[in-house]
């Protein structure tokens, strides 16, 4: 935690386009280590997309993303992702540990088959989410929030030091919720970065220590206390700035295709 | 066919002592096999038709090698297969990307265009005289009994090929299956996964185009592997299920192309392959259909049991003992239901020691009945009082959700549910609610 160590996740000039119509514009920003960040925003106004651009699922238009300063590319593995719950088909035949023990897979050689270790690793994720009974359970048997514990647990294996998870208290009840919180306090304590999609504005200032504020650029990013603010949140949701869903439109006519 | 003794020949396949016959059959079970295991990952993927599409589109690069190299060894033929169906794959891909067309229209048009464009070639070949020596028009529904020793052996060692990769990636294949995204976060190739599966698929279908055909190929991919879903919540165990359905039903179409020559392969595969589906659809244990109607059927029964109780319940609650009799009549003046059923249901009740046997057609209800009674009409009661007080219903809109309720409620669920009513007295319609144990009663 020394000054000169690089910040867990920093963005440059990002700009994503869906189909030539640009979703994120000239993202700057730098998730600081050791703090747990909400980013918030109207909908569409590119939450997912931002974490998936630094996971590197989307293309960018522009700009780059670095992890611990070096260029995300080179750190596959080095961000656990927690995914939206309804992702993926829960109906796929496989059981709550054997979901978590995807988050070892990252860490096993190619065609490597997990380890005693691993299992271990597994179940104690499992228990750190609350979900030690249901280690053999059918997924598709679990009910939501039980699911998003599970894919909570699946990021903890990865024992990694950064955490994206995109809206992990979404539709989540009240028991999964006090979890997830209890979750994101002790990662901090370890001194984890963790970013979550987030958006329940009532509970920003309770449980998160900074805050973005997003509708397709950064609106505002800071310690809660400071950006927080009723002008900021005016600024993100009062309606989008119709001059630059103007030009995003006319981009999309136009079949922008990024630049250089 | 040098046989000492002469066995009719549905009986002297399974003595095996044609060898190439014997070298057939191995070949389509190991084939059955390998579409069986790989059409898992398709069918989690929902990629079904993709496999569908690949081998219709296979069609006009067998008929074009055939046609650039007048040859039918397998690894030419194969080779145009794999290229053509490439052409498919791709063509899908920019369809989807470049037009406004989703991936289903994408996947009609290229399946149909480049099985009518290998129609017409077919019909070309067939013109200059050629099919009968090519056999190429087997390749559209099968014929296993055609294939000859080179053939068998590309085939086999491709099958195994197949599901030495799937053994080998099982672990990639699976995440890739059921998150990609979360796959690709982990650092896992995603791109190369994927061009391996459809490989994988390209190479199955090009193998199966001489036993099953380019119609029928892709049931031999989908339809093991959507029976073996109803077997198992294991991806394990539905990949071994799925290559046991498909080896069956690769084994049956050799089987019936030694019998009948003449016979094509590939629907006879694809019957046996859909009567395994229907097997399991009707009978799996969990997720088949009959089962699960009885299980229904059960719930339902209990239920009508339970009525039966409640309203016997109530009939003596006013007088605090039970020991009355009531006739059927009564009984359906408080409880309506079918006169069939309730005599039926009396009949179980009966068995069931929860109603004295009757007396001049009349019913009550015994002392463990009482008990039991008194459970039913409890649940039914906290319910009640559980809608009204903490979800805030009118009390005369809440007997109809308890109704229902009050069947599926556990003793843990129940415990929860007084706990967190403190343990009332009283219902919503200020009826008493039974304890959990009747006084004098043993019974828990």
């Amino acid at each position: 935690m020394s000054p000169e160590t690089p910040p867990p996740i920093e963005v440059h000039d990002l700009t994503v386009a869906y189909r030539h119509r640009p979703v994120l514009w000239d993202i700057d920003v730098v998730f600081p280590e050791g703090k747990l960040v909400a980013v918030v925003g109207p909908n569409g106004a590119g939450k997912s997309t931002l974490i998936k651009a630094i996971m590197g699922l989307v293309p960018l238009a522009s700009g780059h993303v670095e992890v611990f300063g070096r260029p995300a590319r080179q750190t596959q593995g080095a961000i656990a992702y927690v995914p939206q719950r309804e992702s993926v088909d829960w109906e796929f035949p496989t059981t709550a540990l054997d979901v978590v023990l995807m988050g070892r897979y990252g860490q096993l050689s190619l065609f490597g088959r997990p380890k005693r270790r691993d299992r271990e690793i597994a179940r104690n994720c499992l228990e750190k989410v609350g979900m030690a009974e249901y280690a053999k359970r059918q997924i598709s048997q679990l009910s939501g929030g039980q699911q998003q514990r599970v894919f909570l647990a699946r990021a903890l294996a990865q024992q990694t030091r950064v955490y994206l998870m995109d809206e992990p208290f979404s539709g989540v009840d009240a028991a999964t919720e006090r979890a997830i919180v209890a979750l994101l306090h002790d990662l901090r304590e370890q001194g984890s970065t963790v970013v979550v999609v987030h958006h329940d504005l009532q509970t920003v200032p309770d449980y998160f220590d900074h805050v973005m504020l997003l509708n397709l650029r950064t609106v505002a990013f800071g310690p809660v206390g400071e950006v927080f603010t009723p002008e900021n949140l005016h600024k993100t949701y009062g309606g989008r700035s119709h001059l630059l869903s103007e030009v995003t439109e006319r981009l999309r006519q136009k079949e922008w295709i990024g630049r250089q | 066919m040098n046989e000492p003794t002469e066995l009719p020949p549905w009986l002297e396949f399974f003595t095996f002592s044609n060898v190439n016959v014997a070298f057939v059959f191995v070949g389509c079970v190991l084939l059955g096999m390998s579409t069986g295991v790989l059409g898992c990952f398709a069918f989690l993927r929902k990629r079904s038709l993709l496999g569908d599409a690949l081998a219709h589109a296979a069609l006009p690069g067998v008929c074009a090698a055939f046609l650039l190299t007048g040859t039918k060894n397998p690894l030419i033929i194969l080779g145009g297969a794999m290229v053509s169906c490439w052409l498919g794959a791709l063509s899908v891909e920019m369809i989807v990307r470049h037009t406004r067309c989703k991936e289903d229209s994408a996947l009609g048009m290229v399946l149909s265009v480049f099985f009518g464009v290998g129609i017409v070639m077919l019909t070309y070949i067939q013109r200059t005289g050629e099919a009968a020596q090519a056999g190429l028009d087997k390749f559209l529904f099968g014929q296993a009994a055609a294939l000859i020793d080179r053939d068998v052996w590309t085939l086999g060692i491709l099958s195994v090929l197949i599901l030495a990769v799937v053994a080998l990636a099982y672990k990639e294949f699976k995440v890739f299956s059921f998150d990609p995204e979360f796959a690709a976060g982990i650092g896992l190739p995603v791109r190369t996964i994927e061009i391996i599966l459809a490989t994988l698929i390209v190479v199955a279908v090009g193998i199966g185009l001489q036993a099953v055909g380019v119609v029928l190929m892709a049931a031999m991919l989908v339809t093991p592997a959507a029976g073996a879903r109803y077997w198992t919540e294991r991806l394990g165990v539905m990949l071994i299920a799925a290559g046991t359905f498909g080896a069956l039903s690769g084994g049956l179409g050799a089987y019936i192309s030694y019998l009948s020559p003449k016979m094509p392969t590939g629907p006879w595969m694809v019957i046996a392959a859909t009567i395994l589906f229907a097997i399991s659809f009707l009978f799996a244990p969990r997720r088949g259909v009959l089962p699960r109607l009885r299980r229904h059927f059960r719930f339902r029964r209990r239920t009508a049991e339970e009525n039966v109780l409640r309203t016997l319940y109530l009939l003596g609650e006013p007088f605090e003992q039970w020991s009355d009799s009531y006739s059927t009549s009564e009984l359906l003046q408080y409880r309506s239901m079918p006169t069939a059923q309730l005599a039926r249901t009396l009949n179980r009740l009966i068995h069931k020691a929860l109603v004295s046997e009757p007396a001049q057609g009349r019913y009550a209800l015994t002392e463990f009945g009482v008990t039991r009674a008194a459970r039913v009409t409890r649940l039914h009661r906290l319910w009640e009082l559980y809608l009204t007080r903490k979800l805030e219903i009118a009390p005369d809109h809440v007997h109809d959700d308890a109704e229902e309720i009050e069947h599926i409620l556990t003793p843990e669920l129940e415990q929860r549910l007084a706990a967190l009513l403190e343990h009332p007295d009283e219902d919503p319609h200020a009826r008493t609610i039974p304890g959990r144990l009747q006084p004098g009663e043993s019974g828990a």
